[in-house]
């Protein structure tokens, strides 16, 4: 059976119609376009689908839209602003931090959860914070790297407004 | 020359296409949605061995939603395989399957739950054989064959080669030494799961966009399965979301896709599910080894003999390739003046091994590299200078005739050991030492280990004499130059190799360069991206496209300024005479008059590796134009209460050629060093019942941000005369030694040798518990399948003649 639902997503309302058992993931990537987030495993295990609902970090193949209708979810599509990248996306670019870039959506979210929080994390604390989502391309270096490069520019007044 | 004569080169630049990655814009496979597309779906058998009886596929016809359902009859029956040899696989099984996964039907439907449940209404009768789930068990009962082709029941590859007097060289030895080892099988696990679109248009032309690393032969096979012209087949392959080998066969789901789009007339596709690129593999073959090596006191190789034992599962895939691999790369890193191997691959009833990142050769490495640990302590001799001092000689042949150019290997010994106070930790930390805090069991230790690894094969996976890439250059009025590629970028940084290089010649920026890689109907060929072959296969052939087209606006441009082509330069986009650079024309202007001169500015690029196949059986596999060399050092420690092994730090030194981009040349080292880490400590692709035993990314274990150490990675640059400016490969090689160092230096932490990956805790304590005992601390295999290896071909060993010369290549003028 198919439902109305409405969220909004990227500060935008946006209303789709799907089986009630539609995964999050899946109403975003199928019927509203947002094809950024990416499939892993279904399952919850890789953080590779890992989108924002209120600012934090969500699996969205576990969670069915019906739970978080009302609430603000963010996607990587959602990131960069008036054209303008968000500085970890700025970041991940020029260090080589993206490599196939599949894993890449889902980790610059979990680190933008992580900035909110802690502005300038340690090494071990960015480490923990991204230990869900997996990489197989760059052995995490250069996306630890990265975090903590926007980390220092953003505490130097290159957040985006 | 020197990094400074180059603009683009050696600069760490960001990808071309990192800002379509970060902002999620790229369009991997399963990102594609076409008008009316319909989702398929394969039944997959649940049995590892069985005849199929009968296949009724009337339920799942009768669903609604259900567009059309096929099985084999519906193919072409024809079987196929990556390797012309072993042509052994069908898209859905006809007689019998011979794994868990085996797709035996497929499904087009409306939705992909509605092509699940149909695939559920199918009946299929299976009548059961006995399942071979070992190399053990498919030798113990040659009367159940897997297949009815291949070296011997069940054998599908069978090998031996020599290259010298091997018994001679272990009686001129001091000490010989004979150990066995095994090395777990793993899967890839690329992020992105394989999908495929296929649309087969109305006037009957074919395209297919997939998750490939090779649609040249994806290309090939699909009009050979689906009995359609290939002059009608277009493949494009989308970005790969990581391959590491594990997209460079056809596979199953590509062919179906084809096959539904033609029945139903609407593009259909097919994304796998995890658990179905658990079982789809074609990842590490498991291989067990046997190794003897003479060694003089001073460390010095005498002769080597190996053997190997491959299990390789229910398909050849790449199997032959595979078999040659775990034995003939090993003689390029160290003087081995003898050399002897065979080996074997065997058929069992698991999902089918293939190339995964060092394709066969990690595993002899981790043999060869622990091996030469147990030898250096017994001869009383640091492994890190016994190491150092039989490095293979440059320019030279090894024993097996292959030729080396560049060897940068002693300065990673050198750099490593310096880099991680190796000496000092050597002597302080180790079974002797005090543990690491009085509280704690835990013990540190350090390794070492080195290898070899080609810079792409050098003989094409069908025999032919065409290049093995191909670019092609198109300057354009605006100043901007498109360059078509065959090429596949799977994360390595394809795309931007093909833009840097282009730029460097043409002195313009590489953001002026419009890289369209990886389709078979605009692309010139490139036949994929493996064996560590696309930046210099793809390097070499986009220089010499940009030369030409560069040749073409001299010429223009020397005319109008009225001065000889030979004294312009091409930088900064402009083209001028270095000493009077304000006359210097503007490259979109330069364009222009060079359009005006020769009319369309398109020119080709060709690249072939130069011809040193040996003389011999088998001797096509192991030749590359270059090789790369890595040294690594490993610090951990061990707690001798849980068995738990923790990574501090890994130092690695790479000889890349020249670093065309560092930035681009560390991520393939620390994504090498990563992926090593997980194959030493924790991944295992195995079988329970005739089931994976964790085909889920929580069960396989694999490294997360907490289990990865720092990894410090040098750069070493040779300057090779083989590629493109001197670069060789850099996403494989790095791999192969953490393995072994890891090993080394738990052995060195708490005097246990490990002899098979993964080592897990278990391992360790058991180890641990026999050293307590008194008997010798060690956990590895000691049983050794019975098979009768060929009798060998015999060739004199080449070892210490003269590399031949770097010769003209094909295409090169």
């Amino acid at each position: 059976m198919r439902v109305r639902i409405a969220l909004t997503v990227n500060d935008e309302a946006r209303e789709a119609l799907a089986p009630v058992h539609k995964t999050l993931l899946e109403v975003l990537r199928e019927d509203l376009g947002l094809t950024g987030t990416k499939h892993g495993c279904e399952l919850g295990e890789c953080g590779t689908c890992t989108v924002l609902v209120d600012g934090e970090p969500v699996l969205s193949c576990l969670v069915l839209p019906v739970e978080v209708e009302g609430r603000r979810i963010t996607t990587v599509e959602g990131m960069a602003q008036g054209g303008r990248l968000h500085p970890l996306q700025q970041a991940f670019a020029e260090l080589g931090a993206a490599q196939c870039g599949y894993c890449t959506p889902g980790i610059l979210l979990t680190a933008t959860a992580l900035l909110a929080e802690r502005p300038s994390p340690t090494r071990q604390e960015v480490k923990e914070a991204l230990a869900g989502n997996l990489c197989r391309c760059t052995g995490y270096t250069k996306i630890l790297d990265a975090v903590e490069l926007a980390a220092l520019r953003m505490g130097h007044g290159e957040t985006r407004t | 020359m020197s990094k400074s004569d180059f603009a683009v080169i050696g600069q760490p630049l960001p990808k071309v296409d990192a800002w379509a990655k970060v902002v999620g814009e790229t369009k991997y496979a399963d990102d594609l949605f076409l008008p009316r597309m319909a989702y398929g779906k394969l039944l997959r058998s649940s049995h590892a061995h069985a005849r199929i009886r009968s296949i009724d596929t009337t339920r799942a016809r009768a669903l609604p939603g259900v567009y059309a359902v096929v099985t084999g009859a519906d193919l072409p029956r024809v079987k196929f395989g990556i390797l012309p040899v072993s042509q052994d696989e069908e898209a859905l099984c006809n007689e019998k399957v011979r794994m868990v996964g085996d797709a035996v039907a497929a499904v087009a439907a409306v939705d992909e739950e509605t092509a699940e449940r149909a695939c559920r209404l199918i009946d299929v009768d299976y009548e059961p054989l006995p399942a071979l789930m070992s190399i053990f068990d498919s030798l113990a009962h040659p009367e159940v064959r897997i297949h009815d082709y291949g070296d011997g029941p069940n054998v599908h590859k069978n090998v031996a080669l020599q290259f010298g007097d091997v018994d001679g060289a272990f009686e001129q030895a001091d000490l010989v030494r004979e150990d066995v080892f095994f090395f777990e099988g793993s899967n890839h696990l690329p992020m992105e799961q394989h999908a495929a679109v296929a649309q087969w248009g109305s006037d009957s032309k074919l395209t297919l966009w997939s998750s490939t690393q090779t649609p040249h032969y994806v290309h090939r096979l699909l009009a050979k399965t689906l009995d359609v012209p290939a002059a009608h087949v277009r493949v494009i392959a989308t970005p790969v979301g990581g391959g590491f080998g594990g997209k460079t066969d056809p596979f199953a789901h590509e062919i179906v896709a084809c096959q539904l789009s033609k029945l139903t007339g609407r593009p259909v596709k097919i994304a796998l599910t995890r658990e179905e690129v658990f079982y789809t593999h074609r990842g590490r073959h498991p291989v067990l080894m046997w190794i003897k090596t003479g060694f003089t006191k001073r460390g010095d190789i005498t002769g080597c003999h190996l053997r190997t034992w491959l299990d390789g599962g229910a398909y050849g895939s790449y199997g032959v390739a595979s078999t040659f691999y775990t034995g003939v790369i090993n003689p390029v890193t160290y003087k081995i003046p003898v050399y002897k191997f065979e080996g074997a691959r065997i058929f069992t009833n698991k999902p089918p091994c293939g190339p995964k990142r060092g394709h066969g050769t990690p595993q002899p490495r981790f043999a060869i590299e622990c091996q030469i640990d147990k030898a250096a302590e017994q001869l009383g001799l640091d492994p890190a200078v016994l190491r150092r001092r039989i490095v293979a000689e440059p320019f030279t042949k090894t024993a097996n005739h292959l030729t080396v150019t560049t060897i940068g290997l002693g300065e990673c010994v050198d750099k490593v050991v310096e880099a991680s106070g190796w000496r000092d930790k050597r002597a302080r930390f180790g079974v002797t030492a005090k543990p690491l805090k009085a509280a704690t069991p835990k013990r540190r230790g350090v390794g070492i280990a080195c290898s070899a690894y080609l810079t792409g094969a050098g003989t094409a996976i069908y025999w032919n004499d065409m290049p093995h890439s191909g670019v092609i250059a198109r300057a354009d009025r605006s100043g901007g130059v498109a360059v078509l590629c065959g090429a596949t970028d799977i994360g390595q940084g394809s795309d931007s190799v093909l833009a840097y290089v282009t730029a460097e010649v043409l002195g313009i920026d590489p953001k002026d360069v419009h890289v369209h890689p990886a389709d078979t109907s605009l692309t010139p060929v490139d036949l994929g991206s493996y064996s560590s072959r696309v930046t210099l296969m793809c390097g070499m052939a986009a220089i010499q496209a940009a030369e030409r087209l560069r040749g073409a606006i001299f010429t223009a441009v020397a005319k109008k300024l009225e001065v000889s082509p030979a004294s312009l330069v091409a930088r900064d986009r402009k083209v001028g005479v270095p000493d009077d650079w304000d006359k210097a024309v503007p490259f979109a202007r330069a364009v222009e008059l060079a359009e005006s001169l020769h009319g369309v500015l398109a020119f080709p690029g060709s690249y072939a590796p130069p011809k040193r196949a040996g003389k011999f059986k088998g001797g096509g596999v192991g030749p590359s134009p270059c090789y790369s060399y890595s040294a690594c050092v490993v610090e951990l420690t061990v707690d001798e209460q849980t068995g738990q092994v923790d990574l501090q730090d890994v130092w690695i030194a790479h000889d890349t050629g020249r670093a065309l981009n560092p930035l681009l040349v560390e991520g393939q080292v620390e994504g090498s060093i990563y992926m090593g880490i997980g194959e030493a400590l924790m991944e295992e692709q195995v079988f329970r019942k005739n089931l994976h035993k964790h085909p889920s990314m929580l069960d396989y274990k694999s490294p997360t941000t907490l289990e990865t150490p720092e990894i410090h990675t040098i750069l070493v640059e040779t300057d090779d005369p083989e590629g493109p400016f001197g670069a060789k490969e850099a996403g494989q090689g790095p791999l192969l030694p953490v393995i072994p160092a890891i090993a080394n230096a738990i052995h060195h932490a708490v005097g246990i040798r490990i002899d098979e990956v993964p080592i897990t805790p278990d391992k360790i304590l058991k180890a641990l518990e026999e050293k307590r005992l008194g008997r010798p601390g060690r956990v590895g295999p000691v049983k050794l399948p019975l098979l009768t290896f060929k009798e060998p071909i015999v060739l004199e060993s080449a070892f210490g003649q003269p590399a031949d010369a770097v010769v003209a290549r094909p295409f090169s003028s």
